[in-house]
């Protein structure tokens, strides 16, 4: 047996409850990931997708249930007690970085993730810079010539990449990617997602991807998880998910949830 | 007639003369510039505890001298006290949730009643360099821009190493982008509350030393400090960024905001030098800072806005038409 990274166990989650625009977002979620697997989630609109990343990075404390990381249980925990364990991606390229700051401070913050932050300590150091500039030349973008750039200048793109590259500095224990290509231009989002790739495979990190794109879903990744009204309701893997089209999934999907795949971002991307 | 008699009274000797004690005013307006920028544009918070700190720290600095203590001891544990006011308002706006500009303004009231108790209960409290060896005085002007300046450095020098540490740039990070700071493993709450007390502990330091400067400390001394450190913080920042562009370093952004005290002050003693009269400068004060806070929204209306967007449009069908 392989090494369980992370296990999400009944959770549920309701927004306004007990009000007339409750909504139960999570409605017993169930998943576990095994050490390396590059799980990639779609679904529809109102699905529960990224509220299950969030309720997994402990963007608010969940309902009911239990969540994981690498053996450690983290129901407990505010986000920021967390985030030694887990990298993030959001979806708006404006999120993951300090816009005011140079590329080498939101670098070495991100370097710091977990750690306490002394008033001593030099919030960088010229070996991190070094090390930091050899990594950037990994997205191939240009912004190793560029460490003293505040990060508000570069593009959603860049950003993003180098949100990406943050997340990943100190090797997660699992990373989040909330439909981080989403905002991007089409070419933009492919070289995110070649980046992507390139970052997961080099450190082999368990990785849950969400995306709005079905070719994305199936082209990436070892395993493919869809979401309906707060659960998993498909989960593919191994031969099954190597061989998958978009026409089986569309398929698959209505057998399952016994309705049509309505959301047209998903049928239309 | 009348006017010639007045403009003959308006001699440039006076101004000069009244510059110096314009110019050391100014520089300790400036450390509470300094400690209005942590707040106003490190933390992205406005926090109106100022007003009560510079008292405070007036208030603790005259009766620990009155008592004996070394002025420097006296300022330093005025310091203390500042950061403990701080700690306060960022408790109030972290662990109970109130909005940072109430946090604010609910220790700042409390902190009147505060100051009064310190100063045994009395609105004015005075301590004269006659009696007692002061840091600095308005009787020994040059002396005492001396001791603003060397003070004024080093608080400069301070603030530009601790942001430049971990620690420091978790606070910037955290006023920057909360997301990004959360998602990083920083403890929001917390740099928040650090942040508050640093701008207060610096605040209240600088009403020890205007208290001996000035000769006495004073229930209202720091009524309007908020609004006096903005102006000197927008001052300096236009100035500075006029200046210099984009080769503004942090290092020189912090000295244009303590510079920008002293230019405020400079132009409070052309206003009494013109003789106009000074209950209005609280007024004056105010529609620059309005001024200067509206000016990059207005920047941006003008570059975009509907009014714009429909007379643009009104012009293209207008065009049409003559065709």
């Amino acid at each position: 047996m392989s090494e369980i990274m992370l296990e999400i166990k009944d959770v549920y989650k309701a927004f306004n409850p007990g009000t007339i625009n409750e909504k139960i977002a999570l409605d017993g979620v169930n998943l576990t990931l095994e050490k390396g697997d590059f799980v990639t989630v779609i679904g529809g609109n109102g699905a529960g997708k990224s509220t299950m990343l969030n309720a997994v990075a402990g963007v608010w404390p969940i309902d009911s249930g239990s969540i994981q990381i690498a053996g450690m249980n983290v129901t407990g925990l505010p986000a920021y007690k967390r985030a030694s364990l887990i990298g993030r991606v959001f979806q708006d390229p404006m999120t993951g970085t300090a816009a005011t700051m140079q590329i080498e401070e939101n670098m070495a913050l991100a370097l710091r993730r977990g750690r306490s932050r002394s008033p001593f300590r030099p919030g960088v150091t010229h070996k991190e810079r070094d090390r930091f500039r050899e990594q950037l030349k990994i997205l191939d973008l240009g912004l190793e010539d560029r460490l003293t750039a505040k990060v508000g200048l570069l593009s959603g793109g860049q950003r993003q990449a180098l949100t990406l590259l943050m997340a990943t500095l100190q090797t997660p224990r699992i990373l989040l990617l909330d439909e981080h290509t989403a905002a991007l231009d089409p070419k933009t989002a492919e070289k995110v997602l070649a980046a992507t790739e390139k970052v997961v495979s080099k450190d082999h990190l368990t990785t849950l991807m969400i995306t709005h794109n079905m070719k994305d879903a199936i082209a990436h990744g070892n395993r493919l998880v869809m979401m309906s009204e707060g659960r998993v309701i498909l989960d593919i893997r191994g031969e099954e998910k190597a061989k998958l089209t978009v026409e089986d999934l569309l398929h698959k999907f209505s057998s399952v949830s016994g309705e049509e795949f309505a959301s047209d971002k998903v049928l239309l991307s | 007639m009348d006017i010639t008699a007045y403009f003959q009274s308006l001699t440039p000797l006076s101004l000069l003369n009244r510059l110096p004690a314009g110019i050391a005013q100014g520089l300790i307006w400036g450390i509470v510039a300094l400690g209005v920028y942590i707040t106003f544009r490190l933390l992205d918070i406005a926090d109106l505890s100022v007003d009560g700190t510079f008292c405070t720290g007036g208030a603790v600095t005259v009766m620990l001298i009155l008592a004996g203590w070394n002025p420097y001891a006296a300022v330093a544990v005025a310091l203390l006290a500042g950061l403990i006011a701080g700690v306060v308002t960022g408790l109030l706006h972290t662990l109970l949730g109130i909005p940072a500009i109430l946090a604010g303004i609910l220790t700042q009231y409390a902190l009147y009643s505060l100051n009064l108790a310190i100063m045994d209960m009395k609105a004015n409290q005075a301590v004269s360099v006659d009696k007692f060896v002061l840091m600095l005085s308005s009787r020994y002007v040059t002396y005492s821009i001396i001791v603003g300046v060397v003070l004024v450095a080093l608080i400069i020098a301070a603030l530009y190493l601790y942001f430049g540490t971990e620690q420091g740039s978790a606070i910037r990070a955290t006023g920057c982008n909360q997301q990004m700071a959360g998602a990083n493993g920083i403890n929001i709450n917390l740099m928040k509350v650090i942040g508050l007390a640093l701008s207060n502990g610096i605040v209240a330091l600088a009403g020890g030393v205007m208290t001996q400067f000035q000769g006495y400390a004073d229930i209202n001394m720091g009524r309007g400090a908020i609004v006096i450190g903005l102006a000197a913080v927008i001052i300096g920042e236009v100035i500075g960024e006029a200046l210099f562009r984009k080769r503004m370093n942090f290092a020189l952004r912090l000295t244009f905001v303590a510079l920008g005290g002293v230019i405020y002050y400079i132009v409070v003693e052309i206003v009494l030098w013109l003789k106009l009269d000074t209950n209005f400068l609280k007024m004056l004060t105010a529609v620059i800072v309005a001024i200067f806070l509206a000016v990059p929204y207005l920047q941006k209306m003008s570059r975009s806005s509907f009014k714009k967007a429909g007379k643009n449009a009104q012009r293209a069908q207008d065009d049409g038409k003559e065709v």
